[in-house]
């Protein structure tokens, strides 16, 4: 364990790689299985089973899913154009993917004695004896958010589609909207904070007996942080861009095969990303009781509070129609955007008396 | 200096929410609709000029394939007319079955409606609930005629076969249930402020709009029009029933949401009122000359036989004259107009179907929305292709 590269050790270089391949196969399986448990968990809200026959009750469908598309046939249609019907998809599967590299699902465990920080973008520096993760990671997380949009606008306007089009238009129009009210309404967290770094934020809130959660500080910031996410993740009630009844599938109507799956599994990857942003920046992230005594418990305490988010992401979609687009508009710019400046200034002003 | 233009967009015949092969073309001006110019006749299968060639027991399965969601009614329908052609007189538990089956057929129509009706506005539970409970009226009609959708129950003159004995438990127990059914779709849905800010002030029809367009059911009542052929022009045995009918104040979508819920729920007590008064004796009447002999007859006795063979093999020539028969299917007026030359056949047999002239007002009321506005209209409507383009 000799060998330096650029002054640090290898175990750095072995522990980021790893921690990639980690939080990457995370991301991956919970989307194949969040597939899964939205089918089983709106199933059974609906009094019916959800998937039974692949595997035992169906714990083998998403697997199942996934061989069917990859062997569908690839349809591109003739009046598309082609470069950017194919890039689509991955421009937006790749930033709803890579947004979770800042996100710390851990706190920091020791190897072979070298100390290495649970979250992939971060690495602890023996010779300062601190950990030092991306100091602008909420910026990042929205710069990546605002470049999955692209990847819909494209996929709209490539298609040549009526309907499509139409998709692609409600999408970029509502998840830019959407996007300025979840970040304003995050601004109240940063001005509680002090840091624009996730590490240090989930470190805020570790106080006594999740007390300290932003939650319980920023109640509003946190409702309209979720309901903007999800609207900019499209999920029901917000769901207007692939409105089955009303524009076929919207963007993707003319996607098939591993390119319909790459969308399918980007609108997945961005449910799990926003909800593991809700989960630190304002359920306390990785912690929970003993989670720094015993590291091990970090990842667990985050994915359980991610689940429960996501949980919740279906429970709504099982309960409630779906908004109109200019109702949508209206709640975003005249309802959302207010509060959320309301909510800056208010917290300004309790900020500078206490 | 940039110049807009509409576009044109084709909304079916395959599109999940034209409700079967309605299609639809739209002028859009951005989502705003501008011009919506509906072509039917992707289901035309000539029901009317196939009757031309049948003898009028023959038509009755017909009829089951009109508005595929309400068979029994419009069975009711066609029945009435030729037995006010004949002037046969139906036995009265033959009536009170014709009457409980029409009213658990409203009961499915208006499910299969709420539930496709909350699908196309996005709540996808309803759908599941109400198909739960459709189930329950289909088994029903399993039960009694042996065929789910295309029943083909009723006969001139009466019954193809009394009911089975564990029926009338089966109905009390599911219109019992049923309202308290009905309270979770409302749970889910009346109060819910997303369902009020897509169903209220949508698709507004003044009464006198929807007069001038011939609307009827709960598409004319919803407009607050005070009209019910149950009520006011009693067909079959129903000027024996006591039930409420329900309007609405605003002539939208939300009023004709709850035009329906609460028809759902009298057309409950309808069937409790029925079951009461469900008394013992024959099904069919004794008329020799229109009605089938009783199945024993057919299968014991030679004379049976030969009785049921005319019938069947060239049925009954019926008096020269027209008759016009309108019962209130679940979606409106649906009447029978027969005209007979004195033959086996009616020489023209003509089905004023309420979807084909509800469909009229479908621009009208979306003009000027949104196509999820559109979308809920077309939900509003209740149309059935099947009775649209026959």
């Amino acid at each position: 364990m000799g060998i330096e590269i650029l002054g640090l050790p290898m175990i750095y270089y072995i522990a980021m790689v790893a921690k990639v391949l980690v939080a990457f196969l995370f991301v991956l399986l919970t989307v194949a299985y969040a597939t899964y448990a939205e089918r089983k968990i709106i199933g059974h809200m609906q009094v019916r089973l959800g998937p039974m026959r692949t595997g035992w009750h169906g714990l083998l469908q998403p697997i199942a899913d996934g061989v069917k598309l990859f062997f569908k046939e690839e349809i591109i249609p003739s009046q598309a154009s082609t470069f950017a019907f194919l890039i689509a998809p991955l421009v937006a599967l790749i930033p709803a993917f890579i947004t979770f590299a800042v996100i710390p699902f851990g706190g920091t465990i020791e190897l072979f004695g070298y100390k290495i920080p649970l979250q992939v973008a971060a690495y602890y520096d023996t010779a300062a004896g601190q950990v030092f993760d991306v100091n602008v990671g909420v910026l990042y997380i929205l710069a990546m958010s605002s470049l999955g949009v692209y990847g819909i606008v494209l996929a709209g306007w490539s298609s040549n589609s009526k309907y499509s089009l139409m998709g692609g238009l409600r999408a970029s129009a509502q998840m830019i909207s959407y996007e300025l009210s979840a970040a304003l309404s995050i601004i109240a967290v940063f001005m509680l904070a002090g840091t624009l770094s996730l590490g240090k934020i989930v470190e805020l809130q570790s106080g006594f007996g999740g007390f300290e959660w932003y939650i319980f500080k920023q109640p509003l910031a946190a409702l309209m942080f979720f309901i903007c996410s999800l609207a900019e993740i499209n999920r029901t009630p917000f769901d207007l861009p692939e409105a089955e009844t009303e524009l076929v599938s919207g963007f993707c109507t003319e996607y098939s095969s591993m390119k319909y799956a790459m969308f399918f599994m980007a609108e997945y990857a961005n449910m799990i990303t926003v909800c593991a942003i809700t989960a630190t920046l304002f359920l306390g992230g990785w912690n929970g009781p003993f989670a720094v005594a015993v590291p091990i418990l970090g990842p667990i305490y985050f994915v359980a509070k991610v689940y429960f988010l996501i949980f919740l992401c279906m429970w709504i979609r099982a309960t409630v129609p779906r908004y109109r687009y200019d109702q949508l508009m209206h709640l975003g710019w005249k309802v959302f955007l207010p509060l959320a400046l309301v909510n800056i200034v208010v917290t300004g002003i309790i900020g500078y008396f206490i | 200096m940039a110049t807009t233009e509409t576009m044109t967009l084709n909304m079916g015949p395959q599109h999940p929410s034209t409700h079967g092969v309605l299609r639809l073309v739209l002028e859009l001006d951005g989502e705003i609709i501008t011009k919506v110019t509906p072509h039917i006749g992707y289901l035309h299968r000539g029901v009317e000029k196939l009757s031309e060639h049948r003898t009028y027991h023959q038509i009755l399965p017909l009829t089951d394939r009109l508005d595929y969601l309400a068979p029994m009614h419009n069975n009711l329908g066609y029945i009435l007319a030729v037995e006010k052609l004949m002037d046969v007189q139906v036995p009265e538990r033959a009536e009170t079955i014709r009457i409980i089956m029409a009213e658990l057929t409203r009961l499915q129509s208006h499910l299969v409606w709420v539930a496709c009706h909350a699908l196309d506005i996005g709540a996808m539970t309803v759908f599941i609930y109400a198909f739960r409970e459709r189930e329950t009226v289909m088994e029903l009609y399993e039960l009694i005629s042996g065929a789910r959708m295309t029943s083909n129950f009723f006969r001139v003159g009466g019954l193809s076969q009394d009911v089975p004995d564990e029926f009338v438990k089966r109905v009390s127990d599911f219109i019992d249930v049923m309202p308290g059914y009905l309270d979770q779709y409302e749970g889910l849905l009346t109060t819910n402020p997303i369902w009020l800010k897509r169903t209220v002030g949508n698709g507004v029809i003044s009464a006198e709009d929807a007069i001038d367009f011939g609307l009827t059911g709960p598409a004319l009542r919803g407009s607050g029009v005070d009209w019910d052929l149950r009520r006011d022009n009693p067909y079959g045995g129903y000027e024996k029933y006591q039930f409420k009918v329900p309007v609405g104040v605003e002539c939208d979508t939300f009023d004709r949401y709850k035009v329906r819920l609460v028809e759902m729920r009298e057309a409950c007590k309808i069937i409790r009122q029925a079951l009461d008064r469900l008394k013992p004796g024959p099904v069919l009447a004794d008329n020799p000359q229109v009605c089938y002999p009783p199945k024993e007859n057919v299968y014991n006795s030679i004379e049976g036989l030969i009785h049921h063979f005319k019938i069947a093999s060239e049925g009954f020539p019926a008096p020269e004259g027209e008759v016009y028969q309108g019962v209130e299917n679940p979606k409106g007026e649906l009447g029978f107009y027969i005209v007979s030359d004195g033959g086996n056949k009616p020489q023209r047999l003509r089905i004023r179907p309420p979807s084909f002239v509800n469909l009229q007002a479908i621009e009208q009321m979306s003009l000027g929305s949104m196509i999820a506005d559109l979308v809920a209209v077309i939900g509003t409507l209740d149309i059935v292709l099947g009775e649209i383009d026959r």
